[in-house]
């Protein structure tokens, strides 16, 4: 997974390191520009069970910024704006890996280091009763959860 | 005995003919008895599923989730480039122009088309509408639903995207198309029960081989239908996987 870096953005970027869960870091440059969601649109995407994307849809390639082949291989936190606390994922990873149905509002980084909020659901995919990935589905979120998200995700950072 | 065909009651009921006429093509390519039932509402369908009175059913993918991952039907087909869409519809004499114009409160038209009314109600989530705080006006079709709208008596209405476009012209010009989904990947399927597993591939069969004969195109004319693909379990399973993170 590439940096993102300050030529691949447009405007006046904030450097940030992210440190993953699995140890692993990378810089990105971000923008303070938000790109709306496509209207009555599903950006949709699998993982293995280890988090890694194996299918994306049209929608997910178009918001991300992303090429197709530039996504698929990639672990999901490729997506990962530094302004959403870890703890946020914390929960995501422990609700699915107990075979639930986790939800949240995400501020997900573009390639292009603007950003898009989402509501996301992700569910675990069982087949034959053994977890074969997990698949993600977001649409769009109020303004007003958003801003509740945004605020809340400041105080958790 | 005969075996029961049956269809999502939110089929076009223009094609009623259509489906008796599928009907009899099955038949003859199975040599079996099957009788079409048509029930005028979901939850009427449902209890015949339940008592196991269904043995092959052209379901709605809210349905169908439910009969694969709870009743052990199995997908042998699905519709050639027909998604599942829903329109959110207001009146065009009214001041609402995109869904975050809507306010708690306001009556939303719908019928129990169950696919529709969730994608529906997902729809109105960005102006934070959900059950808590809109009235439903449930309707017995599509047409009533145009008519509450074009009367005032509800601010929204939802709607099939396809049937929403064969409305006529003169009641499409009285509504405001709000959002229209996009999703693309959620359909119809066509089941087989358990009972009927061991004909499954015949089924298949029988409907993959429609389009290869001016008569088998005949009745996919008759049904709407432009043909019907192959369908793989893991195809099956990404859309209810899909649908199980709307419900």
């Amino acid at each position: 997974m590439n940096d993102i870096q300050a030529c691949d953005v447009e405007g006046e970027a904030t450097r940030h390191t992210l440190t993953f869960c699995d140890g692993s870091t990378r810089t990105v440059h971000v923008v303070d520009r938000e790109v709306p969601f496509p209207e009555g649109k599903l950006i949709v995407s699998r993982t293995d069970p280890e988090g890694i994307i194996t299918h994306v849809n049209r929608s997910f390639v178009f918001m991300s910024g992303y090429a197709e082949d530039e996504l698929v291989g990639q672990p999901h936190h490729i997506l990962r704006h530094p302004e959403m606390p870890a703890v946020a994922f914390k929960g995501l990873w422990d609700t699915v890996g107990a075979g639930e149905k986790w939800h949240g509002y995400v501020k997900n980084l573009r390639k292009d280091g603007a950003y898009y909020w989402v509501y996301a659901t992700v569910v675990p995919n069982l087949r034959g009763g053994k977890l074969v990935g997990y698949t993600s589905v977001r649409r769009k979120p109020s303004r007003r959860k958003i801003e509740e998200a945004a605020a809340l995700y400041r105080t958790l950072t | 005995m005969s075996q029961i065909l049956t269809v999502s009651p939110d089929f076009n009921t223009k094609y009623l003919a259509g489906w008796f006429i599928l009907n009899n093509w099955l038949q003859h390519a199975l040599e079996t008895s099957i009788r079409l039932e048509v029930f005028d509402d979901f939850e009427r369908q449902r209890d015949a599923i339940r008592d196991g009175k269904v043995d092959l059913i052209y379901a709605n993918p809210y349905d169908a989730a439910w009969l694969v991952r709870e009743r052990g039907y199995r997908a042998v087909a699905k519709p050639r480039s027909k998604c599942d869409e829903t329109v959110v519809a207001t009146s065009a004499q009214g001041p609402v122009e995109r869904v975050e114009d809507l306010s708690p409160g306001i009556t939303v038209a719908t019928t129990d088309d169950p696919d529709v009314h969730m994608m529906g109600m997902i729809m109105l989530e960005p102006a934070d509408l959900g059950a808590a705080n809109v009235t439903l006006k449930r309707c017995e079709n599509y047409v009533l639903v145009a008519k509450e709208l074009m009367r005032g008596h509800a601010a929204a209405g939802f709607f099939l995207a396809d049937t929403y476009n064969e409305l006529s012209p003169m009641i499409r010009s009285k509504l405001r198309v709000l959002v229209e989904s996009q999703i693309n990947v959620i359909h119809h399927l066509f089941l087989v029960s358990p009972a009927m597993g061991e004909q499954a591939v015949a089924v298949h069969d029988a409907l993959t081989g429609l389009a290869q004969s001016d008569k088998g195109r005949s009745v996919l004319d008759d049904i709407g239908i432009p043909g019907w693909d192959d369908v793989s379990e893991e195809d099956v399973e990404f859309m209810i996987d899909l649908m199980d993170t709307l419900v």
